[in-house]
């Protein structure tokens, strides 16, 4: 789960790392007073999305004056931005935060993260903050510093000192440094995120460290054990058809393409997607309806996948080792008792109780078309979807 | 010959008397697996499905001799299950659980580090069908009938695409000597060299059929073990063609989020490694067909 900068930077300043002052505001009239509020020359525009590269898309402005503020806020509330990360349909700016303007004089990226490799957490730093750390390392991997956290004893002092030192950082500093560093890591843990990162965390001209930027994403396994964070979800960033499966536990992921998707395990659910694909077809999302799943749960699913209205063709596709195929032909009829089928639709059942599951199909009446193998499923789900559009 | 689990492996299940415990113990002993008993603490001293309960793996151990479990205890503690088997000398654990907190699993892979390496006790999963040695013992939550004996090792991150291969491979009459889900979690007890060690060994084993997806160093790895140790071939297939950018495909580790993440470069570095890549998802049994006839 991925909260907003404001979130971020609050929950870091509770575990001592210092972040510039900022007001969050949903009107240019709020804004200003923000900003006189802020007291400072100028001050930073950012709108709150959950993506990253916000400034490259003019989602942060630098404003000198009450106008410059109003206007920006004008601009940004209410638009969706796109970022290279957000995808063509961009996201939507409903708050914004005003934040005192600095005089920077070093930029450093700073960041915690899960290593798969290692299978552990690693610190990420550089001296060349600012820029993506996908950028810098692939222009210049020398300048990123790795350091491993052994989990049993957990981020030491001299790592941190030695971290700060190697980013010369100034020795009448390094005691802040050495807090911000084991205050991010300390974040991590206890919060059971799954990424820390400040970029940049920079030094102002008068010689002080402060995240200027701040991102956290949270495991959303853990999220049972931190009912604080998880009040923390702001389902504007999400795809509304997203949050409607999320209401039912269902793991739904909106695409692009015309074809609807309802299948059991992801890995399975991703080989039919690319099996469309390589047929020719666009799927119209990913769903995995999960181990176990009731007729009701799968009615839920399949209601789902059908309210989206760029789907021309549906493709069921069950391997049940834990599922039922009864179970989820009595779940497809159900919601077809309900709701009137407009599209193609194409299943393929497989594994336990798959002659009851057919059955149910056949006796049903309804206007289903059977596939025996992925390959036959996934050609009938394309010519059917081409067929309609 | 197989790998890791027989029809002689003593087995106990861990969470036993749930109602997921019960169904997949069930399943277990018709399949022919040699199910000694089973822990839930507090129930011991009961019996459930005419086997003995114990209190701790420890006692379940003593009193069972059990070498390998099969841990079906909720996400919030299931990693304490999987450290407790590790502490009473079980040699092999299979975790089912989904949804176990990553940072949860960083602390299992540390405190097995305690073990000597002869002492130190395999685990496979979490978040995984388990591990099937078709005909013999079956150690998961997997359709058993779809598995057919023989002489190709299978190994994979997804449960139900694992079963699509299996399936496709039973169709063509290739059989497996033992099949693996190692799990779809970003932290995991074995990846896919280590268990690609175990098939190397394993005299029965011919060739390996390898199912990763997108996200992690996994196969990356697995690559250049390939290249580097295997002599027997190896297909694979690498699911998430398809998946965008960013977006966490059901599993938790099924995310590109950077360099060497994506379907498309991971296939590119196995061909590079001289293993053969499926074309397509319903190309699996057939490929490995082709592969092995060739040996």
């Amino acid at each position: 789960m991925d909260i907003h900068e404001y979130q971020a930077k609050e929950i870091l300043s509770e575990y001592g790392v210092r972040v510039p002052e900022g007001v969050l505001a949903d009107s240019p009239r709020r804004a200003v007073n923000a900003f006189d509020q802020l007291g400072t020359k100028n001050c930073m525009v950012k709108a709150q999305i959950h993506s990253g590269a916000r400034g490259k898309a003019g989602g942060v402005r630098l404003c000198k004056t009450d106008d410059e503020v109003s206007l920006a806020c004008e601009e940004l509330l209410g638009s969706r931005l796109v970022t290279h990360q957000t995808g063509p349909q961009g996201k939507l700016v409903e708050k914004l935060y005003i934040e005192e303007g600095l005089q920077i004089a070093k930029e450093i990226y700073l960041a915690f993260v899960m290593d798969r490799a290692k299978q552990r957490i690693v610190l990420v730093a550089s001296k060349e903050g600012g820029t993506e750390i996908e950028e810098l390392a692939a222009e210049k991997p020398d300048a990123i510093i790795r350091i491993e956290v052994d989990p049993a004893v957990g981020l030491t002092y001299f790592q941190a000192r030695e971290l700060a030192f190697s980013l010369s950082i100034d020795p009448s500093i390094i005691k802040y440094a050495v807090k911000t560093f084991m205050g991010c890591y300390k974040a991590m843990i206890e919060l059971d995120a799954n990424m820390v990162e400040i970029n940049p965390l920079i030094i102002t001209t008068d010689n002080v460290l402060m995240a200027l930027d701040a991102k956290i994403g949270f495991d959303d396994n853990a999220l049972f054990r931190h009912p604080e964070i998880a009040e923390l979800r702001d389902t504007s960033q999400e795809d509304p058809r997203e949050t409607a499966a999320s209401e039912h536990d269902l793991s739904y992921i909106g695409l692009d393409g015309s074809i609807g998707c309802m299948i059991n395990g992801a890995g399975l659910a991703m080989a039919t997607m690319d099996m469309i694909t390589q047929r020719g077809g666009q799927p119209a999302n990913f769903l995995d309806i999960g181990g176990g799943a009731s007729p009701e749960r799968v009615a839920k699913a399949f209601e789902l996948v059908l309210q989206d209205d760029s789907v021309k063709a549906m493709l069921v596709n069950i391997y049940a080792g834990i599922n039922r195929c009864d179970w989820i032909a009595e779940g497809v009829v159900k919601a077809l008792s309900k709701m009137e089928l407009k599209v193609p639709l194409i299943v393929r059942l497989s594994g336990t109780n798959v002659e009851e599951g057919k059955k149910i199909i056949t006796d049903s009446k309804l206007p289903i078309i059977m596939a025996d193998t992925l390959a036959d499923a996934a050609e009938q789900a394309v010519q059917a979807a081409q067929a309609k559009s | 010959m197989s790998i890791l689990l027989n029809e002689k492996t003593k087995v106990i299940v861990q969470g036993i008397t749930g109602r997921i415990g019960t169904f997949h113990a069930q399943e277990m002993l018709d399949y022919g697996t040699n199910v000694v008993g089973g822990v839930t603490p507090g129930k011991g001293g009961s019996t459930h499905l005419n086997l003995p309960v114990f209190n701790t793996v420890k006692d379940a151990v003593e009193n069972t001799g059990a070498e390998a479990s099969i841990v079906f205890v909720p996400a919030a503690g299931a990693a304490d299950g999987i450290m407790e088997a590790a502490d009473s000398g079980i040699k092999y654990c299979v975790s089912i659980t989904d949804g176990i907190p990553a940072q949860d699993m960083i602390q299992v892979k540390r405190y097995m580090l305690r073990y000597k390496k002869e002492d130190k006790m395999i685990l496979t999963g979490p978040n995984c069908a388990g591990t099937i040695t078709p005909g013999k013992a079956m150690l998961g939550i997997m359709p058993g009938h779809i598995y057919i004996p023989g002489n190709v090792g299978l190994i994979g991150r997804s449960g139900t695409l694992g079963y699509e291969a299996a399936s496709q491979m039973k169709a063509e009459g290739v059989g497996i000597t033992t099949s693996v889900g190692i799990g779809g979690d970003p932290i995991n007890g074995s990846s896919f060299k280590d268990i690609l060690e175990l098939f190397e060994e394993d005299a029965e084993t011919k060739g390996v059929m390898l199912i990763g997806e997108i996200g992690g160093p996994q196969e990356a790895e697995a690559a250049s073990f390939v290249k580097e140790n295997m002599t027997k071939p190896v297909v694979a297939f690498i699911a998430g063609l398809s998946a965008p950018k960013g977006r966490r495909m059901g599993h938790a580790g099924a995310i590109i989020s950077g360099k060497g993440d994506s379907a498309a470069e991971k296939a590119e570095m196995l061909k590079e490694a001289g293993i053969v890549v499926a074309p397509n998802p319903s190309e699996l049994g057939s490929t490995m067909k082709k592969v092995m006839s060739k040996t």
